[in-house]
């Protein structure tokens, strides 16, 4: 049988190596912790707390502003010390709440709603939706929203998107195999939802031991199935995801539900598990710290809300001096000019690189080499949208399906002339989407 | 704050191959080539190679200082003029193969951009230039080594040949088309580099192979399909010019439309024309109908069906 996959993708360096060994160890965070109010897609949380209140961890800090918005709660006990505009690690300032630790990691008391079977559907959303809990892969998409289509009767598949397929993180692949009945259980969970969903368990074949790991563990429930697929970045990117297991293809103006998918990142179903069994908002996560310039790769169980910096030096601080600082992956991550900002819900990793690619070379004509038309999984053709953008094109742009581009940077990775396309069509999607709105 | 790491938008790595890597690749896999070349004319084949190559880096260079933008270390220069000389025959004038290097480098390249930008093959719009300008210089394919005509003009007067000559060539033709086991090995290096694939070269030769046997006038003859196959700029046009990037589509459907158009038309130059060869006209004339046919051949983006209308569910 053919290798479950899709067409184009890229093979880079996976660097996985440095850090797939390391157990997921817990960081306690320092004195101050910070979380923006905008950590998921869609309104920013208002704030439930004033400066000078005390909290304890787990508390709801903050509520979400609208349906597509998720509350936000305090990971550590102690006194909001100021509601202020923080860094984030895009670069731009966020209203934030700030909460000094006073190192007692006093809890609310977590425990669980009702026993699952004696939860109604509508009760089990409302449990995720107040847990907080939004896509932890990198777009921060409500969950509560995401399991709740208007048509639940026509979805077929919950995909755990198991793949991960960014080179150097080794987040989820330490969660599948240290924590792999809770990923398990909290697919249970998502497709108790959905009366004939089937669930897939999505996992790149890089990962053999996660495979026959969840492959056991699954069992002969006849719900749930394990999926090898090949491994090629973007693999676990949504529409290349759905391709992949279940042959249906969706474009940017359609969603998962359209096909009757769902897909969700493993912390996100872990994330879902413990709100549901075991009462526990969104608080942590697992973050990767790893690269060639970091010490002591590792893997953190992070109180959300925690600085990078915090991070960094837990894992032994730099061994060399790094030219570029990436939270999340090195082909969609945001590189970071300073390191004291704050892990968030969708935080999949910080990554130092001693050697900048970007900055090693400057971009030359494009050669119509074609590389980039041969990798992208869009099945676009970026030299000649990256040109339309360039010239503000903005007809031909979206004539040739420019607004397909998912940004995954396999053009400007591949490309002998060092353009840089993704970025050029990137900046020519947001200024559409921007229009769309108005 | 302290020290500021650099920042940039995504992607954060880059792939190893570079636009000079992939120039420097062509210019290895066209060695073998330009040594049998040598071997098999003498030395002068080398000079002409040493001429053709300096008058097009030359032109690039001072081009290059004239607009204050130096882009010689790209080495397209280098490749282009390599491809001309290889097109040239071991008499041609050095005079003549300078002014070959010169036109190609400027008129073709420079004056319509530079790299990337020209619509034409620059090595063959140029070889095409001199043999419509000096067309006895151009054809004049008796030196020490040969006297008589190459095969493909044997062929056309209906001589014989022989084909293991051809496959080492021990023929007549121009500096770097005889050899079909050095341009062999050089187009496997490559393929095997990822540099080139073979949609272009494949249909190209599957479209003439099948072209000749229709209307060649000799059916399915082995002896006369290998020596077209292996006569003439054939296969050092489908796979090393052909596949230029610049000139050829970058629609993965367009590819094999012209690779298909390339076989046809040189089928027809050859059989149907007044000379025997047909190999840098048809590859032109190609080069010319790229933007037609990557305008009907875009690609429909995933998850859209054809017509660019929204996937039914």
């Amino acid at each position: 049988m053919a290798k479950l996959t899709f067409t184009g993708g890229i093979h880079p360096y996976d660097g996985k190596d440095l850090s797939k060994d390391k157990p997921i160890q817990e960081v306690l965070p320092g004195s101050e912790l910070v979380y923006p109010l905008s950590q998921h897609i869609g309104a920013p949380a208002k704030p439930v707390v004033a400066k000078g209140d005390r909290v304890l961890a787990g508390q709801k800090i903050a509520e979400g502003g609208a349906f597509v918005s998720a509350p936000i709660h305090a990971s550590v006990s102690g006194t909001v010390k100021a509601i202020e505009p923080r860094r984030v690690v895009t670069g731009d300032m966020v209203m934030s709440i700030v909460v000094e630790n006073d190192g007692m990691y006093e809890d609310v008391g977590f425990y669980p709603q009702a026993p699952l079977e004696k939860m109604t559907r509508e009760e089990i959303l409302e449990v995720i939706r107040e847990a907080g809990i939004v896509g932890m892969g990198g777009a921060g998409f409500p969950t509560h929203v995401k399991l709740s289509p208007r048509k639940p009767e026509k979805i077929d598949y919950v995909i755990a998107n198991c793949a991960e397929c960014e080179p150097y993180l080794t987040s989820d692949y330490r969660r599948m195999l240290e924590e792999p009945e809770k990923l398990i259980g909290g697919l249970r969970i998502c497709l108790s939802l959905f009366d004939h969903a089937q669930g897939i368990l999505a996992v790149e074949d890089n990962k053999p031991d996660c495979i026959s790991l969840l492959r056991q563990l699954v069992g002969e429930d006849p719900r749930i199935s394990v999926k090898a697929l090949k491994t090629k970045y973007p693999q676990g990117g949504e529409r290349q995801l759905i391709y992949a297991t279940t042959g249906r293809k969706i474009n940017s103006t359609m969603l998962p539900a359209d096909v009757g998918c769902i897909v969700n990142n493993v912390d996100t179903i872990v994330a879902v598990y413990r709100a549901v069994m075991e009462g526990r908002p969104l608080i942590e996560r697992i973050v990767t710290v790893t690269g060639d310039a970091v010490a002591n790769p590792r893997n953190f169980r992070v109180r959300i809300g925690t600085s990078y910096k915090e991070l960094l030096e837990e894992a032994g601080g730099f061994k060399k001096e790094p030219e570029k600082i990436v939270c999340g992956g090195p082909m969609m991550g945001f590189s970071m000019f300073d390191l004291q900002v704050p892990t968030t819900k969708t935080s999949t990793a910080l990554l130092g690189l001693s050697r900048d690619d970007v900055s090693a070379m400057e971009p030359g004509p494009c050669i119509n080499c074609g590389r980039c038309v041969e990798v992208c999984p869009g099945r676009v053709l970026p030299s000649k949208l990256a040109d339309y953008a360039e010239r503000s094109d903005e007809e031909a742009f979206l004539a040739n399906y420019g607004m397909e581009c998912c940004e995954c940077g396999c053009c400007s990775f591949v490309c002998p002339a060092r353009r840089p396309l993704t970025q050029e069509i990137k900046s020519m999607r947001k200024i559409q989407l921007a229009k769309k709105k108005k | 704050m302290g020290k500021l790491y650099k920042v940039s938008s995504n992607p954060h790595i880059r792939s190893g191959m570079t636009t000079s890597g992939i120039m420097l690749a062509v210019i290895v896999a066209l060695m073998p080539a330009t040594g049998f070349g040598i071997y098999n004319f003498g030395i002068r084949a080398l000079f002409v190679v040493l001429v053709t190559v300096a008058s097009t880096v030359l032109t690039e260079f001072l081009y290059g200082l004239f607009r204050k933008k130096m882009t010689i270390t790209d080495l397209s220069a280098v490749v282009t003029g390599l491809l001309l000389a290889l097109n040239l025959p071991v008499t041609i004038p050095f005079w003549m193969a300078a002014l070959g290097g010169v036109f190609a480098i400027l008129v073709v390249k420079m004056l319509f951009g530079g790299l990337g930008q020209n619509f034409m093959n620059p090595a063959l719009a140029a070889r095409c230039f001199l043999l419509i300008s000096f067309p006895v210089q151009m054809t004049a394919f008796a030196c020490d080594a040969y006297t008589g005509a190459t095969p493909l003009a044997a062929l056309k007067a209906g001589e014989s040949v022989n084909a293991l000559d051809m496959v080492i060539g021990r023929t007549a033709g121009t500096i770097g088309e005889t050899s079909l086991v050095a341009l062999a090995v050089g187009a496997c290096l490559l393929i095997l580099l990822g540099i080139i694939d073979l949609r272009v070269p494949g249909t190209y030769l599957v479209t003439f192979a099948v072209f000749v046997i229709l209307f060649g006038g000799h059916r399915v003859d082995p002896a006369y399909l290998s020596a077209h196959l292996a006569g003439g700029g054939l296969m050092l046009g489908a796979f090393f010019m052909a596949t230029d990037y610049v000139t050829r589509p970058v629609t993965i459907k367009g590819q094999y439309v012209y690779g298909m158009f390339l076989g046809l038309m040189t089928g027809i130059f050859r059989i149907f024309g007044p000379g025997a060869e047909g190999v840098s006209y048809a590859i032109i004339l190609g080069n010319l109908l790229v933007p037609l046919i990557e305008k009907y051949t875009r690609p429909v983006a995933f998850g859209y069906r054809k017509g660019g209308k929204r996937r039914e569910k």
